[in-house]
């Protein structure tokens, strides 16, 4: 053009070093004979009926600065652990009140390990005195069941928490998130136990545990939680599924402080106790799992209520039903029919014991743990028969998920590469892969407890309701139809 | 039922390679309960719970407990555990780990920053979504996908705008950047001539012609056959000819397209008034010139000889001439639309599924009654979920076998385009001359033209043999063969045309 400025696309008029291609075969193959490099894209088409809405979403102009604006919150979050008190004056849960992990439930709807759970706070809470009574008095109603989510609270397995128990606290940019201290393996509340050895774990934690790890906790400040779970990936641990290094790094941090307790200030803990919470952290590689979850939970509330955004801020399971909620569409529950794990048995237990995924800690996953940071802990992959190169591969398949990298979460084995971070839905719903999550397996049947532990992948419904919600409030140029604008 | 317990003390594993171990044995016909684990309260509990006594046996120790039908299995199942403890490490990361392939044009961008072009050919539904995910990365993109809705191109092309990067397409068969071809494109010699495409085939031929005559052709860009609508307006046709304009090493533009929309053709010709480089309208319509006529008056613009199209015979002649109806089968739309307008000016009215006169339009699947006909074999209606024709000639040659078999109410002359170059089926004649042959020795005329160049890996003797071998006229000039069929159709036999002929 005379005189005119250079055009911008100048750059396309010359041999491409290198073509991205993706659908039809035919068409790498003749750059490939011609010499030029191409990368493929492993492309299928979405699940039936989801195109317009992932199309919807991709034109909505809010899209992709909403998603990294609340990627960006979410990186920023630092969260530290700051106290340890009871449910009832944290959560304002009062008689007769429980909290439960997931997605909204009732009793009619509730499974067998989500019941036996509700059966042993109630026998804890001493509002019953058998089994039976109950059972009688959860199934009449009497129970308010509320999604911990709804409460700044997150819960392992089924997540139960009622009034007199005490919680981790912990806090980011002046923003509150709680979640229960871990009973450790076996037949424990959370997988859906319940009698008198549980009962009696959970008032010991209340009386001793609770206010023993409050003294020293704040005897010791706050500690940051971000850093320490930088630590634990890097010595291999996932943060879901294990948490060993994490859970010895927290001891370390925690027990000169622990100690001085004894003898000093109101606290003044008798030291057998100090030494039994010390022996009981000790006996349990998965003490810390709840506090990753309580930070878990600020990082992805972060990015939640940013209008636009498809990530996914919350994934969580109540034993009946897998539920994600996407940072644009609020307090809002996209749910599904959840799976069974694929996974490792214990003792004599085998598939036909397992209860559908439950709890809320896939949290972990929700912001790059567990599932996703599994390259650092090749030793989960063996739950389901993996080896060391298949970690390395689902971590790097979860990047096709994510939109960003942690800043400071990072995989040694990866080359300090970030975990994979921000999980898109319009990602999953168009590559048609779901998230991997590591996870514990509940019997099925109330009072059983722990039978295994392995994978599994929420349903893609999920992904897609979201979608079509989010494609629905859309400020979305006419994509189809003739005319355009 | 037998039972065995064994206590090792002191021996470690981790709780996951003990569930695997015990996995491992519990399949083995026979054995009823697996379970290897180190010795804690928990896993004590465990043991006697699935019916084994408590082993002595301590957080430290490992436990090994099988109960199976003899003692036999049971050893077998221990000898499992143990091999499956004693082969640890075997999965380690080698050296030979691959990362999974991309599964989106974003993560295919972020692994290659150096590709500089995106080609997209998804179903038409899909490729917004990835079309728009590569103008995001920075990509330029090139939509061969047909079936794209004209407000997703109008939603794709203002926001390449925004972004400084073009979009060649939707529907955009062919592009060459710098000598190398995108989609379906001739092996071309580069040189100072550069066309702008709304029409693939368009495109293909014209290259072609020049090729034919010894001219180079440096850059192809394809801008989609909607490009020069109202609705789009130009938007891509207008970045690629400045682009064209600032390229010193391009000396003639070419603009391939159906007639413009008139308000489009005003910024279009406006445009390229301002060019400093010459620009040759080739826009095929009734009333205008052929892309034979284009590609000379290029060959004059650069002061280079006049194309003279190659053309081959049958040694025996074309056959008997047997004036009948044309039936012309195209596998290139822009190929059918000049072939239309050729024969029409010699024939009268012509019928087909893509006549801009609705009153001269059939469906593709209608009898001709008759008539002279052209069909666009690669239209979208007929293309949806299965190969185009120039990748599958198949549905050609059974259109051959079906419209030319010299039934008395068959065609008397077939016409039909043979396209080669990269992307297209390796051995288009293979596939159609059986067909041809059939046709032909029943007495139907066959005229081919032969869309290539000297480079193409079909090779252009070879296909051209193999079409002649069958009885067919062949041409390099779509206007050519187009005026040949007409010629034949009238009965006043092969009209020559040119004077370059190829030597069967």
């Amino acid at each position: 053009m005379s005189g005119g400025t250079p055009s911008p696309v100048a750059d396309l008029l010359a041999a491409p070093a290198r073509v991205i291609t993706v659908g039809a075969p035919t068409l790498d193959e003749a750059l490939v004979a011609q010499g030029v490099p191409t990368v493929p894209v492993e492309w299928r088409p979405p699940p039936a009926g989801s195109a317009a809405a992932v199309a919807g979403v991709m034109a909505d102009p809010r899209t992709a600065p909403a998603n990294r604006t609340a990627v960006d919150r979410m990186a920023a979050v630092r969260p530290r652990l700051v106290d340890v008190r009871p449910a009832a004056d944290l959560v304002g849960i009062a008689r007769h009140q429980v909290l439960h992990a997931g997605p909204p439930l009732d009793w009619a709807t509730a499974s067998g390990p989500m019941r036996g759970a509700i059966v042993g706070a109630c026998l804890y809470e001493g509002w019953a005195d058998t089994p039976d009574a109950a059972e009688r008095l959860a199934a009449s109603g009497a129970i308010e069941l509320s999604p911990c989510h709804d409460h700044a609270c997150v819960g392992p397995m089924a997540g139960i928490v009622s009034p007199s128990m005490p919680m981790w606290v912990l806090d980011a940019d002046g923003r509150t998130s709680r979640s229960t201290l871990n009973e450790g393996l076996g037949k424990v509340l959370r997988y859906g136990a319940f009698g008198d050895a549980v009962t009696e774990r959970l008032r010991w934690m209340e009386r001793v545990l609770g206010p023993i790890l409050a003294s020293g906790l704040r005897r010791h400040g706050p500690i940051d939680v971000g850093a320490l779970i930088a630590s634990m990936v890097a010595m291999g641990d996932e943060g879901h599924n294990r948490n060993r290094a994490g859970t010895s790094l927290l001891v370390r941090a925690l027990a000169p402080d622990l100690v001085r307790t004894v003898g000093e200030g109101e606290a003044d803990n008798a030291p057998g106790d100090v030494a039994d919470v010390l022996s009981f952290i000790d006996a349990n590689d998965h003490f810390l799992l709840n506090v990753v979850m309580g930070a878990a939970k600020l990082v992805a509330d972060a990015g939640s209520g940013v209008a636009g955004s498809s990530v996914v801020v919350a994934m969580a399971r109540n034993g009946t039903e897998f539920g994600i909620r996407v940072a644009g569409t609020g307090d809002r529950w996209f749910t599904a029919p959840a799976a069974v794990p694929d996974g490792l048995y214990l003792g004599g237990f085998g598939p036909d014991d397992a209860n559908a995924d439950i709890g809320d800690s896939a949290i972990t996953e929700t912001v790059g743990l567990g599932g996703f940071a599994m390259a650092g802990a090749p030793a989960i992959v063996q739950l389901v028969g993996g080896d060391a190169g298949d970690a390395l591969g689902w971590t790097e398949l979860m990047y096709e998920l994510t939109l960003a990298e942690h800043p400071t979460w990072t995989l040694p084995v990866l080359g300090f590469r970030g975990v994979p971070f921000g999980i898109d839905a319009v990602r999953i719903v168009r590559t048609g892969v779901a998230p991997i999550i590591n996870t514990g397996i509940a019997g099925r049947v109330a009072g059983t407890g722990q039978v295994g532990a392995g994978l599994v992948r929420p349903p893609l419904e999920c992904f897609t309701a979201a979608l079509a919600a989010l494609a629905e409030s859309a400020e979305t140029a006419e994509l189809a139809g003739a005319g355009g604008r | 039922m037998t039972e065995v317990v064994r206590v090792e003390r002191g021996r470690y594993h981790d709780s996951v390679t003990l569930m695997r171990a015990s996995a491992a044995a519990q399949d083995i016909p026979g054995v009823e309960t697996v379970i290897a684990a180190m010795g804690t309260d928990l896993n004590r509990a465990l043991l006697v719970q699935a019916g084994f006594p408590d082993p002595e046996a301590t957080a430290d120790d490992l436990v090994v407990a099988v109960s199976a039908d003899g003692p036999a299995t049971a050893e077998e199942a221990v000898a499992a555990i143990e091999r499956h403890l004693a082969g640890r490490g075997a999965g380690a990361v080698g050296g030979g780990h691959q990362p999974p392939a991309p599964r989106t044009v974003e993560s295919a961008a972020a692994r290659a920053p150096d590709a500089g072009v995106v080609v997209v050919s998804v179903p038409g539904p899909h490729a917004y979504v990835e079309a728009a995910a590569a103008l995001r990365a920075g990509r330029h993109v090139m939509v061969f996908s047909d079936g794209v809705d004209v407000g997703a191109e109008v939603a794709l092309k203002r926001e390449a705008t925004t972004a400084g990067r073009l979009v060649m397409g939707p529907d955009c068969g062919t592009a060459i950047l710098d000598g190398v071809g995108l989609g379906f494109a001739n092996v071309v010699v580069p040189g100072a001539v550069a066309l702008v495409a709304a029409s693939g085939t368009g495109a293909q031929q014209l290259c072609c012609l020049l090729d034919g005559a010894g001219i180079g052709v440096r850059h192809v860009i394809g801008v989609g056959g909607r490009d020069l609508t109202s609705a789009v307006g130009g938007v891509s046709t207008l970045a690629a000819l400045a682009a064209l304009d600032d390229d010193p090493a391009v000396e003639v533009i070419g603009l391939v397209s159906k007639p413009p929309d008139p308000e489009v053709a005003e910024a279009v010709m406006a445009a390229a008034e301002g060019c400093r480089t010459p620009v040759v309208a080739a826009l095929v319509g009734p009333g205008r010139p052929t892309l034979t006529d284009a590609a000379a008056e290029i060959a004059r613009a650069l002061g280079a000889a006049a194309p003279d199209p190659q053309w081959w015979r049958p040694p025996a002649g074309p056959g008997p001439a047997r004036p009948g109806p044309v039936l012309g089968l195209f596998s290139g739309g822009t190929n059918a639309a000049e072939a239309l307008v050729v024969l029409e000016e010699r024939l009268g009215p012509v019928v087909s599924n893509v006549h801009h006169d609705p009153a001269r339009r059939i469906g593709p699947f209608d009898s001709a009654g008759g008539a002279h006909a052209v069909l666009d074999l690669g239209d979208d209606a007929l293309t949806a979920g299965r190969p185009h024709p120039m990748i599958d000639p198949a549905a050609v040659a059974d259109r051959v076998r079906s419209g030319g078999a010299g039934a008395a109410a068959g065609p008397g002359v077939l016409l039909l385009d043979v396209v080669l170059g990269h992307g297209a089926h390796p051995d288009p004649a293979s596939v159609l001359a059986p067909a041809l042959a059939d046709a032909t020795a029943t007495g139907a005329a066959a005229v081919a033209v032969l869309v290539g160049t000297h480079g193409d890996p079909q090779g252009l003797d070879r296909q051209a043999h193999a079409l002649v071998g069958a009885g067919a006229i062949v041409h390099r000039s779509n206007a050519h063969a187009a005026a040949e069929a007409a010629a034949l159709a009238t009965g006043a036999g092969a009209e020559p045309i040119g004077t370059r002929s190829g030597r069967p």
